[in-house]
């Protein structure tokens, strides 16, 4: 039942923030910080029960499910089940959204109810996705996200908002229907070789199909997800609308929705098709380096700072996209570092991007230098992160790197060669940002405030998840352990 | 005919009666309000006999006639719109003065008119419904006869309705003399016996039914008529075409065509199948370039004939429970859609139409505009609403029958709708310039009236969006065609 309620607290949230918003705008903020530390309380709480796992389905490493008729007559039913990989995607997500709530606090101050109901509802989506067994329920929640974010960036994002976001919305939204065609091949498939309809994930592993069906299933679910990483050639609608959408909606989107994409290679593209993705496995990484190199060169050509942390976005997911596919444990549990130290990263990047553009109203790192002397706080947790970014030994991003070239190594010598001379890129990039914003001559005058408190309680936290991540990931193996089995081919 | 087969047709003896008391109060005392409670009782006492006479189902009354759970799940599909049309016809005439009390008769009509249709086993009864509800729905179109814009749409209806008409007709003709019946039931056992699959006569009588009902359905190349009737007319009858006249069209050419098993006949099924494409390909392309809502929802709703044929296309089982679900989705949203344009047009203007007058709506009259996005994202079948299931539907359907063609056209066609549903959320959603007339009100019971039939609507696409069971269920059931 704690799955439901995770799912609850922000639907809920959403709708109490909503309805509050008329009698002070105050009550929807709180409504909604409540709302996403009851996620993070049960996340914390479903970390730290564990226990045994429980035998569900032919993966191992469940630690709990609920499972509730929904739709019998079509095979349908609300299934949620959480394993490791689920469990750091939900707490990431409560940590985000709580960070996201707060960063928000003076940022948004027009139709402030409406602003937390979307705010909430897609990172309520986004959990559903992290939980959702049933193949329909799945895709239920992933379109789900997608409406409270296309509100999200439209109204309140910057310049180009209306652009940016009708380009997302339709790139995810016709991605998600060739999965959505996939996922009735395969239950028509499986009907066919069982006479049964069902959506269920556990029923539908292992269905016998023929080479090519496999193929062309395997390709829309793969299509869908790398537009929603993303992966080079479809990345383009996301530096508009990172770039476009309020700082909130960019750090939801880097931490959280990006994260969807990268799930969905593990949790199905990989059980589900093994032969079809192992096949698959040589394009699948080439398009993950061509990620790393591609992002990281256009990151380093940007003069917006938040089309620069979009841009190195592309290039840290690409990581994550050649480890999933290198399809060994070394580099699996890589890209899942990779995923929540990025999550981490970025989205602190992004904040500190708001935060600067809170006070200089402008994104474009022509107009800014030598800020180091003014705020220097900024400057200095802005330098964490970037190092964080680039990849410094001992922290998070370091760690996911590291293992996926490791991993991925045995799998393509060649693809692995080309993809760590992204690190060297990506350090170019990184400290570019250090240089062209904070050092240099002071381009603008006036005294500006430094971080404050409500700012760096959002900051702190992060801080010393990645440094913990790059000193002691064990934690993180050891959650992620029971579940490798499952979704590595044999 | 018997008494027994008058007690099975309660319903449409109900709405006869209904018709009569209807016309003749106003005979003697003009008033609004009491034509519209009349009306709504008479579709209230025939929508409880649907289910007394349910009982005894199915049940052929005289050849015309055949009487199943298919006629009556779509009877009441049809009542319950109707009953949404006039509390939105009543909304808006209140506003626009004038006589207004014998659209209500030719609102009774025009409904009886597809609920024939949805019931008819013979050529006859189809023709007989499908002119009692064409002819009612040219006069609801024209009702505003002071205004250019409904008499130009009117005249156009009638004259291309007249033009399909006559092409069915012909097409009955070509078939009757091949096969020597009318009915249904004997073609399809004349045809089991006989070998016509590709006697030109019976080919070319299916291709004029194929024209015929598809002017009436407006599929691409037979659409042109949609978006200027839709514009022109009065707001509540473009709702009520879009949604009773589809659906009972869709109802009898459906159950024709699962009766002769015209799935058979391969040349016929190619063009249905083009004409799908084209319609979901055109309608989707060509609502790009409006700035009118009602023709953006026109091209919209060619699109939707698209996608519903898709699903009709499906050779097994599928066909018809997609089809049944799809149709009451669509109606239910239709008429959500179109019930918005409607009850904003009744305030102070004469037609809500340009995509100007909606700018900024949320922040003016955020209830009207939460019910108009609910139903945008509907029509766009985006989750938790009635479109979604809907739209699953018709993809499985296509995907059962592996006809990928089909399949990626939907795929594509509903990408590209996303862009001009959007544009209105957009502006639904845009900062106001200035405080708009669209806030204002002046009769409290109009208001009601319309404000009353969406929320209605609006509960009732969010509900079978989130739980379809019970209605999946009723139609798998209840509504199988042999």
């Amino acid at each position: 039942m704690l799955l439901a309620w995770l799912l609850i607290a922000p639907a809920a949230g959403g709708i109490l923030a909503w309805i509050a918003a008329p009698y002070g705008k105050q009550w929807a903020r709180w409504i909604s910080l409540a709302a996403m530390l009851a996620d993070l309380a049960i996340a914390i709480l479903l970390w730290m029960r564990g226990g045994p796992a429980i035998d569900i389905g032919p993966q191992g490493g469940w630690l709990t499910q609920l499972q509730l008729p929904w739709i019998p007559s079509l095979g349908i039913s609300f299934h949620l089940a959480l394993d490791g990989l689920s469990l750091l995607m939900v707490l990431l997500t409560a940590i985000l959204g709580v960070a996201s709530v707060l960063i928000s606090w003076r940022d948004i101050d027009e139709r402030v109810g409406f602003f937390h109901f979307n705010l909430l509802w897609s990172i309520a989506g986004a959990l559903g996705v992290f939980l959702a067994l049933d193949l329909f329920l799945f895709f239920f929640f992933w379109e789900l996200m997608l409406v409270p974010m296309y509100f999200l960036i439209s109204i309140w994002g910057h310049e180009n908002r209306t652009y940016a976001a009708i380009k997302f919305f339709i790139f995810t939204q016709a991605s998600g229907l060739l999965m959505l065609v996939s996922i009735l091949a395969l239950v028509f498939v499986h009907h066919g070789s069982s006479g049964v309809y069902t959506f269920d994930y556990f029923s539908l592993l292992g269905t016998p199909m023929n080479w090519w069906t496999s193929i062309w299933l395997m390709l829309g679910f793969f299509i869908a997800f790398i537009v929603k990483l993303p992966a080079f050639p479809f990345h383009v609608w996301l530096p508009d609308a990172h770039t476009e959408a309020p700082t909130a909606g960019s750090v939801i989107l880097a931490g959280v929705l990006l994260k969807t994409g990268a799930y969905g290679l593990i949790r199905f593209v990989g059980p589900l098709f093994p032969d079809a993705a192992h096949w698959f496995s040589f394009i699948a990484m080439l398009l993950g380096v061509i990620g790393i190199l591609y992002g990281a060169f256009l990151a380093f050509a940007q003069t917006d700072f938040k089309r620069l942390v979009a841009y190195s976005s592309i290039s840290h997911l690409g990581f994550v996209l050649l480890g999933i596919f290198a399809f060994n444990a070394i580099a699996l549990q890589g890209a899942v570092m990779q995923m929540v130290a990025h999550g981490i990263s970025t989205g602190a990047l992004f904040m500190l991007v708001g935060v600067l553009q809170e006070r200089l109203h402008t994104r474009d790192m022509r107009e800014m230098g030598g800020l180091w002397q003014a705020v220097p706080r900024i400057g200095a947790v802005t330098l964490f992160f970037v190092l964080a970014s680039l990849g410094l030994p001992g922290l998070g991003n370091f760690v996911g790197e590291f293992l996926v070239l490791l991993g991925s190594w045995p799998a393509n010598l060649a693809l692995t060669v080309v993809g760590a001379c992204g690190l060297v890129v990506s350090v170019i990039y990184s400290l570019a940002i250090m240089k062209r914003v904070f050092f240099g001559p002071r381009s603008g005058t006036g005294i500006l405030a430094d971080m404050g408190v409500r700012e760096f309680t959002v900051m702190a936290p992060m801080i010393v998840i990645l440094v913990l991540l790059g000193f002691y990931p064990q934690p993180l193996f050891d959650i992620l352990q029971p579940m490798l089995g499952g979704v590595l081919p044999p | 005919m018997t008494l027994a087969d008058l007690y099975t047709i309660l319903p449409f003896d109900v709405m006869t009666v209904g018709v009569v008391v209807v016309m003749l109060v106003i005979a003697f005392y003009r008033h609004h309000a009491l034509t519209l409670g009349l009306t709504l009782l008479t579709i209230a006492v025939a929508f409880y006999w649907l289910f007394p006479t349910g009982a005894i189902l199915p049940r052929q009354v005289t050849p015309l006639f055949i009487i199943d759970a298919y006629a009556w799940y779509y009877g009441g599909m049809l009542l319950v719109t109707a009953a949404g049309v006039a509390l939105l016809a009543y909304a808006y005439f209140h506003e626009h003065g004038g006589v207004r009390e014998e659209f209500y008769v030719l609102l009774l009509t025009a409904t009886l008119g597809g609920m024939v249709l949805a019931a008819s086993s013979h050529f006859a009864s189809l023709f007989l419904g499908l002119e009692l509800l064409s002819v009612s729905l040219f006069g609801m179109v024209g009702y505003t006869v002071r205004r250019a814009g409904p008499l130009e749409a009117a005249l156009k209806y009638l004259i291309l309705t007249g033009l399909s008409s006559a092409l069915l007709l012909f097409g009955l003709a070509l078939i009757y003399v091949t096969l020597g019946t009318m009915q249904f039931g004997v073609i399809v056992r004349v045809l089991a016996v006989s070998n016509t699959l590709n006697d030109p006569y019976m080919l070319i009588g299916l291709a004029l039914i194929v024209v015929g009902l598809g002017f009436k359905l407006s599929l691409v190349p037979f659409h042109m008529w949609t978006p200027d009737v839709y514009q022109g007319a009065p707001a509540p009858v473009t709702a009520f075409i879009a949604t009773v006249s589809k659906a009972a069209v869709f109802a009898v050419l459906l159950r024709y065509w699962v009766e002769i098993d015209a799935y058979r006949f391969s040349t016929v099924y190619l063009v249905l199948t083009i004409i799908a494409i084209a319609s979901m390909l055109a309608g989707n392309l060509l609502a790009l370039m409006q700035h009118s809502v009602k023709r953006i929802l026109a091209y919209s709703s060619i699109a939707h004939l698209g996608y519903l044929l898709v699903a009709f296309l499906a050779t097994d089982g599928q066909a018809v429970s997609a089809v049944n679900y799809y149709l009451a989705a669509y109606v239910l949203t239709s008429l959500g859609a179109f019930g918005v344009v409607s009850v904003l047009s009744s305030s102070d203007r004469d037609e809500a139409d340009d995509l100007n007058d909606y700018r900024g709506l949320f922040w003016r009259r955020p209830l009207t505009a939460g019910i108009f996005t609910a139903m945008l994202l509907s029509l766009a079948g985006i989750p938790f609403t009635a479109g979604f299931i809907a739209k699953f539907y018709a993809l499985a359907a296509g995907v059962s029958i592996a006809s990928w063609w089909l399949v990626f056209t939907l795929v594509a066609g509903s990408a590209i709708g996303l862009f001009y549903y959007l544009r209105i959320i957009v502006a639904l959603y845009a900062t106001p310039a200035a405080v708009g007339g669209t806030g204002r009100r002046t009769h409290a019971g109009a208001a009601v009236a319309g404000a009353l039939a969406l929320a209605a609507f609006a509960v009732a696409v969010v509900w079978i969006g989130v739980y379809p069971d019970p209605l999946i269920r009723f139609i798998q059931q209840a509504t199988t065609l042999t």
